[in-house]
């Protein structure tokens, strides 16, 4: 009877426990693809509240800094971001399992179709994507037309002496040897801009592979992260790949000036990529999701684009709706001096303009959220 | 205890004693958790499958012989990725079994005892190191070394072989093989030493007996006695080396390109799945990325199970019999 005792007891207890925990978990929704675990969002009993959002890694400094800063002004919010890559984003925003999302590729019409209901998209924060190489008997910068970038990256360019790199460069010489191209292997929001500047620049690109976050690239070897193709660059006598800004900076990697539609080799920097959004101003009114690849203005580095957040035209929770838009609405103005300092490249005034009408068509059961601004429903989105 | 007392049959007639309600439930709720854990196996395979449905749907059979993987167009093909798996392995397997098996022989029969102990145990600690830490030392120490003092004499030699055919970037299924062979190198000594102990004193004698040296009696009357559980143990680090992931995708170069030269960038299963699962959005490439893995838990399966089944069945006749 003892011996038995000693058994039964703790094993009923762990009985108990497992059963306990087993009904109090909830049952996720059947169709969300869950790549990450994603609080719900709650409203705690003293009255402050939760916001949940996923997506993007690339944002992730400063969405993390500003979710930060907007919390010491409000302490009865709190934001929970979850950074799980743009697809897992978009798949719990689909589910409704968060209040937002968050992407470097917006939606495709046929994603948006995919969607439960009309979906927002609100740029943040533009990034650009600098072209790395490694060639160390070649000093001062390099310089690169589209056609040459495009010729590298589809293989046509196989040496770095061949005539399509060495006339934008008179004076430097260039060595006969092999240009090992660096791609990423993973899908990524610098991938998706890269290869819509090259099928905006080649036609060829444009027919034979395409702009996606992953692409079937023609030549080259893949690297996981920026870190990857940095090290396969590094690594590599004649390397090139391409990296984002922010990393390349704070990395001190050696980039390639590229010759933007105006003519003019332009440096990547915080202040062009900026120049490049507010370039593309008009393209924008007209879909927000448009690339700003190739952007017109004379200081626009070319390579640039948007990370987006991703939210529902019409909030289901009013309260928490009105919470998420005070919150960007602080984003894209005072949060933007915070980017500056991590590289992202602030929002030009045009586009902050375009995204406060899009913040006051916003609703929940039909009213507008935001208190009404005399603005002129310039408001487009997809 | 005579055999009469102890015989299957005598136990399997024996009334089966329960002092009370103790020892049912003890029963009943290790049965569950039996029960849950193979549910959880079952489970997994089963969400899998169902949420590769729409790749197998799209391309059927042609998914395992086509050899574009094309998000943009949506149009996915696992033959590079299943070649790269099984060659990067092969030539992990290659690397490694000469070795492995050369080091159990030494561990277990020609070591001075106070030796055995500490090489046992640091080759040991090979497994125990994380497969990222192979994968950041492989691509910053190993692949530079490997580029140049391997790949650049091999191909400026032999460069017309096919075999070794392409331009030595350093990062290649060469390098992802011998990444693999350090980590399987493990498995295959330490299960090899112990098959190779399990062998019984009489085999070694009688060769003795019969006039061998040291090294005949090792390699013609020990070794072919384990040799099916040597090969479990071959099949069982096949079995890892076809699951490695982060050692893998940091040096195999991550092209999605079949080609039979050692020089060449190649893609592994585990490796485009580690790459493209989490920022995958379109419905068929995830669909696509969900039936890679159902591959690569299949060929885990088999593979693993082959070698389980083959180390089980010698550790049961180890008692004597051939």
């Amino acid at each position: 009877m003892k011996r038995s005792l000693f058994v039964v007891a703790p094993v009923l207890f762990a009985a108990a426990m497992t059963s306990l925990a087993g009904c109090g978990g909830t049952s996720s929704p059947s169709s969300s693809e869950t790549t990450g675990s994603v609080p719900k969002s709650t409203v705690s009993s003293s009255g402050g509240s939760q916001l949940t959002g996923a997506g993007a890694t690339f944002p992730y400094p400063v969405y993390s800094k500003w979710f930060d800063a907007y919390h010491q002004k409000h302490p009865e919010l709190q934001v929970n971001y979850q950074s799980i890559g743009s697809g897992g984003g978009i798949q719990q925003l689909k589910a409704r399992t968060v209040d937002f999302g968050a992407s470097d590729a917006p939606l495709s019409d046929k994603e948006a179709a995919e969607m439960p209901a009309a979906v927002v998209h609100l740029p943040t924060v533009a990034g650009a994507v600098a072209l790395t190489y490694n060639l160390p008997n070649v000093t001062g910068k390099l310089r690169l037309t589209p056609e040459a970038v495009a010729a590298i990256f589809l293989g046509n360019a196989k040496k770095w002496n061949d005539p399509l790199i060495a006339s934008a460069n008179a004076g430097v010489s260039l060595p006969d040897t092999a240009i090992a191209v660096a791609h990423r292997s993973d899908g990524s929001g610098t991938s998706y801009i890269f290869t819509n500047y090259l099928a905006a620049v080649s036609p060829e690109w444009k027919q034979k592979v395409g702009a996606g976050k992953s692409v079937d690239w023609p030549v080259g070897l893949g690297g996981k992260g920026n870190e990857g193709v940095a090290g396969v660059v590094k690594q590599t006598p004649g390397g090139i790949g391409y990296v984002e800004l922010a990393y390349a900076i704070q990395n001190k990697l050696q980039y390639a000036l590229v010759k933007n539609s105006s003519g003019t080799f332009i440096e990547p920097s915080v202040a062009s990529t900026t120049a490049a959004a507010k370039g593309a101003g008009n393209a924008l009114k007209k879909d927000v999701r448009t690339a700003i690849v190739n952007a017109p203005g004379a200081d626009a580095y070319p390579i640039s684009g948007f990370t987006y957040l991703l939210l529902y035209k019409e909030q289901p929770d009013a309260t928490k709706g009105k919470q998420m838009l005070e919150l960007f609405e602080w984003a894209i103005h005072d949060g933007q001096t915070m980017a500056a300092d991590l590289y992202y490249a602030p929002l030009p005034k045009e586009v902050v303009a375009l995204n406060e009408s899009m913040l006051a068509s916003i609703q929940s059961a039909g009213q507008p959220l935001l208190p009404s601004q005399a603005k002129q429903g310039a408001g487009s989105q997809p | 205890m005579s055999a009469l007392e102890t015989s299957p049959e005598r136990i399997a007639a024996a009334p089966r004693r329960f002092t009370g309600i103790g020892d049912t439930l003890f029963l009943r709720i290790t049965q569950l958790f039996a029960l849950v854990v193979l549910g959880v196996v079952i489970l997994t395979v089963c969400t899998t499958a169902f949420k590769a449905m729409p790749a197998v749907r799209a391309f059927g059979f042609r998914f395992f012989t086509s050899t574009t993987w094309d998000p943009v167009a949506d149009k996915f093909g696992a033959w590079p990725f299943l070649w790269g798996t099984i060659y990067s392995s092969l030539i992990g397997l290659v690397l490694a079994v000469p070795v492995g098996v050369a080091t159990a022989i030494f561990l277990a029969e020609l070591a001075p005892r106070q030796l055995r102990g500490p090489v046992s145990f640091l080759i040991e600690l090979l497994a125990a190191v994380p497969s990222v830490v192979y994968g950041l030392w492989g691509v910053l120490v190993m692949v530079p070394w490997l580029r140049d003092n391997v790949e650049a004499p091999l191909s400026t030699r032999f460069g017309s072989v096919p075999i070794f055919a392409g331009a030595p970037f350093g990062v290649s299924v060469l390098a992802a093989g011998v990444i693999l062979a350090i980590m399987i190198l493990p498995i295959v000594t330490a299960v090899t030493r112990d098959v190779i102990a399990a062998v019984p004193r009489e085999q070694r004698e009688a060769s003795f007996g019969l006039g061998s040296t040291r090294w005949e009696a090792i390699w013609n009357a020990v070794v072919p006695f384990g040799r099916v559980g040597i090969f479990g143990g071959i099949v069982l680090a096949l079995g890892r080396a076809i699951g490695e992931t982060m050692a893998v995708t940091m040096v195999i170069g991550n092209r999605p390109e079949a080609s039979v030269s050692l020089l060449n960038p190649a893609y592994s299963l585990a490796a485009v799945l580690a790459n493209e699962f989490s920022e995958a959005t379109g419905a068929l490439h995830q669909a696509a990325l969900q039936e890679i893995t159902l591959v690569l838990f299949g060929l885990t399966f088999l593979v693993n199970g082959l070698a389980r089944w083959l180390v089980w069945s010698v550790t049961r006749k180890a008692g004597g019999r051939r």
